[in-house]
């Protein structure tokens, strides 16, 4: 078909919340090249982290998905657990946020990934003495260039520190030889020395194993630093989407509303101190109850009757950068100047 | 300092009980800026007190902590002594009046402990706390609460700091109450301007409770009662870091605002460089329990003198794209604070450590007015700037 590794069309996902609905996300349509690094960028609640769990098959069940995920041509959407387990792992892997709480305290790390390791095997029906996945898990261990492999093989999780931790999960992410990536805020509660070193990590990772990554994250900087493409979430919609070189930097511009909020708002280096941050006022919409036009339009400075009224479409303004918004930022300019 | 008991009334800045000059000149060397490698003046404070300029021109500091240390006993399962956390190990530092000083470490470095001791919960094993004049760490009961009520916190979590079962009102009602500030009319009114001032409707939030909030409400309402005692010193640890960006950007303009209005300082405690950096007026670095850096904001990122202080700088993802690519950071973790490494507790990581670094503590040495820095080879201004990939949070604005 095409040379996609993921394709994801119009996806939606709604839980039912005390008989109301709540749309989580609200029809998003993105595509992951092999050996590509796509950013998710939006802030709690946006929907990030819920699309990326329904393609990977880890929604509560009774939510309601609508929409096509397709990893290499085959629908993803709608499996069995038991189909979906042939892809997870060896196609698509997972790391999440809070590593301390993904490992099982009373088992040693070692013992964690070589479970990983024999249980993937056993449902490609491929066999494996323990001796061969426990010389592979401290192969893994030192991929994730965890120092003296050997003898963390047998420590407990509660012997690591927290950068430990998360690359002992990468490490089980790893054991397969996953096509696709997902990290969800896989850095968020690291400091910022071993968050540089963990994508480091990533990153090198990603070029000797070829492998695509979705990074979910709040920070637009992380994004901006280490993803080719970006997407920005609000209330469940894609708001922006572009290569990260056509939104930052020199040659970028941030065209929709919102994104140049986020951006404003981060504290950054250069500005003197105590100068009042450019504020958008209120808080992201209830998602039982979302505005009929732009979800953003509430928030917005710039809002005019047609946003509150009408919908802007997500649509391709410039070649490969799209936005959804009736009043973009002229060239990206700031909205205070 | 240290002997100097506090005068009986709990004190007003510039009153007897407030050091002189002279004895402030005594303690702190000044200019040591020419004291070769390794070799610092052994004895008296280390002159990261601060203030820099101010000093001796008759500035008395709202807060001075010196040599600060905070220890913790690890027990064994039979309850034999396993070995000391060494938390925070002989910080000093001054927090002028009006003046924000922001302390930035990563986890582990003792930055929470260090806010913790001054505040006496718990006591710290040595050193002198001065707040407006009086020593805290030899007050007890309610004289040490008299003297604390100008100093107010703000945690992280604030949900985790307010009572779910109160309203919005009781919440920031009780310090009114524990401190006899007026009559029930009058406390009703102060809760309402409280609630205004930090841009919450009373009338739609004083009957709420906490779990009727979201976090950036939550956060305000702590920082109502934060203020509610008119304090001078607010002492905020990570106050901001579990909020989304737009709503830390909202807080983060409350806590300028309160600035101005209340006239207040801040301790303002965090991981986030660049945050520390958008609100304070000078800047401490802490490392496994000790200060390695202290000088303006501007200074310190733009000419860091400590190698530590480049590595953080050099981490800060920018909005530059595929700058992460050319990041280059230190390797591995800080080292566990019992057992720290001898002499400079950085040299394990540092690309510059040599034996010397290992057998002596580096002393501070300011080597520009007001910027101290603890380090036998520090980075010589000229030399080593920020690097493209930090400094590069100019967008395209």
């Amino acid at each position: 078909m095409t040379d996609a590794l993921l394709q994801v069309d119009d996806l939606r996902v709604t839980f039912a919340v005390g008989g109301r609905e709540v749309r989580a996300v609200d029809g998003i349509s993105f595509t992951v090249s092999p050996g590509a690094t796509l950013a998710i960028i939006g802030e709690s609640g946006s929907g990030k982290t819920v699309s990326c769990r329904a393609i990977m098959g880890l929604l509560p069940t009774g939510t309601a998905i609508g929409g096509s995920a397709r990893l290499r041509g085959t629908e993803l959407l709608g499996l069995s657990d038991a189909e979906l387990r042939r892809y997870r792992g060896s196609d698509l892997a997972m790391v999440f946020q809070d590593p301390a709480r993904s490992l099982n305290p009373t088992m040693r790390v070692g013992l964690q990934i070589t479970e990983a390791i024999t249980t993937h095997r056993a449902t490609r029906g491929g066999r494996q003495s323990k001796r061969e996945a426990q010389q592979q898990a401290i192969e893994l261990l030192r991929l994730v260039r965890i120092p003296a492999a050997e003898r963390r093989f047998h420590e407990y999780p509660h012997q690591l520190s927290g950068g430990m931790r998360q690359r002992v999960m990468i490490a089980m992410a790893l054991a397969c030889r996953p096509k696709l990536l997902i990290a969800d805020e896989a850095t968020t509660a690291l400091d910022v020395t071993t968050q540089a070193q963990i994508m480091e990590l990533l990153l090198e990772l990603q070029e000797e194993l070829g492998m695509a990554l979705i990074m979910i994250s709040h920070d637009l900087g992380l994004a901006a630093s280490y993803a080719d493409e970006v997407i920005v979430m609000y209330a469940g919609k894609i708001v922006e989407q572009a290569p990260a070189a056509g939104l930052f930097g020199a040659g970028g511009a941030v065209r929709m509303r919102y994104t140049r909020a986020l951006l404003d708002a981060i504290p950054h280096l250069e500005r003197p101190a105590h100068t009042l941050l450019p504020v958008v006022t209120g808080r992201p919409p209830d998602p039982t109850a979302l505005p009929p036009g732009c979800s953003f339009a509430p928030r917005c400075q710039y809002a005019e009757d047609d946003c509150r009224a009408k919908v802007p479409a997500l649509a391709e303004h410039v070649p490969g950068h799209r936005w959804a918004c009736w009043h973009p930022c002229e060239n990206g300019a700031a909205p205070h100047d | 300092m240290t002997e100097q008991a506090g005068p009986e009334s709990g004190g007003v800045p510039g009153d007897a009980g407030a050091p002189q000059p002279g004895e402030r000149e005594a303690r702190g060397p000044g200019g040591l800026g020419r004291v070769p490698p390794g070799r610092g003046v052994k004895g008296g404070s280390p002159p990261f007190a601060g203030g820099a300029s101010p000093r001796g021109d008759g500035d008395t500091a709202l807060l001075s902590v010196r040599d600060l240390v905070q220890e913790f006993i690890v027990r064994e399962r039979g309850g034999g002594k396993a070995g000391v956390v060494q938390a925070v190990s002989g910080v000093s530092f001054d927090v002028m009046s009006g003046e924000t000083l922001g302390i930035v470490g990563e986890t582990g470095s003792g930055k929470s402990t260090l806010a913790r001791a001054i505040l006496q919960a718990p006591r710290p094993k040595s050193g002198s706390v001065v707040f407006r004049g009086t020593e805290l760490t030899n007050l007890r009961g309610g004289r040490l609460l008299q003297a604390r009520r100008h100093m107010q916190f703000v945690f992280q979590d604030p949900f985790g700091s307010l009572d779910p079962k109160w309203k919005v009102r009781s919440i920031i009602d009780e310090p009114l109450i524990a401190y006899r500030a007026g009559g029930r009319e009058a406390r009703r009114k102060r809760v309402n301007e409280l609630l205004d001032l930090v841009g919450l409707d009373p009338a739609r939030y004083a009957g709420r409770h906490p779990r009727e909030l979201s976090g950036g409400q939550a956060q305000r309402v702590a920082i109502a009662r934060a203020v509610a005692l008119e304090p001078s010193l607010i002492i905020c640890d990570e106050a901001v870091s579990s909020l989304d960006v737009l709503i830390q950007a909202q807080v983060l303009n409350l806590f300028e605002k309160l600035r101005g209005e209340l006239g207040l300082s801040y301790l303002f405690i965090a991981h986030d460089l660049a945050l520390v950096k958008q609100v304070s007026d000078r800047v401490a670095v802490m490392y496994l329990g000790k200060l390695c850096e202290v000088g303006q904001g501007e200074a310190v990122y733009r000419r860091p003198l400590h190698p530590y202080t480049k590595a953080l700088l050099d981490s800060i993802p920018s909005t530059e794209p595929g700058a992460g690519r050319a990041t280059a950071t230190i390797e591995g973790e800080p080292p566990s604070p019992i057992n720290p490494p001898s002499g400079c507790r950085f040299r394990t990581r540092c690309p510059l450590a040599t034996d010397l670094c290992a057998a002596e503590e580096p002393l501070p040495r300011e080597l520009a007015p007001g910027h101290v820095v603890a380090c036998h080879f520090p980075l010589m201004p000229g030399t080593s700037v920020i690097t493209p990939a930090a400094s590069s949070g100019v967008r395209q604005a």
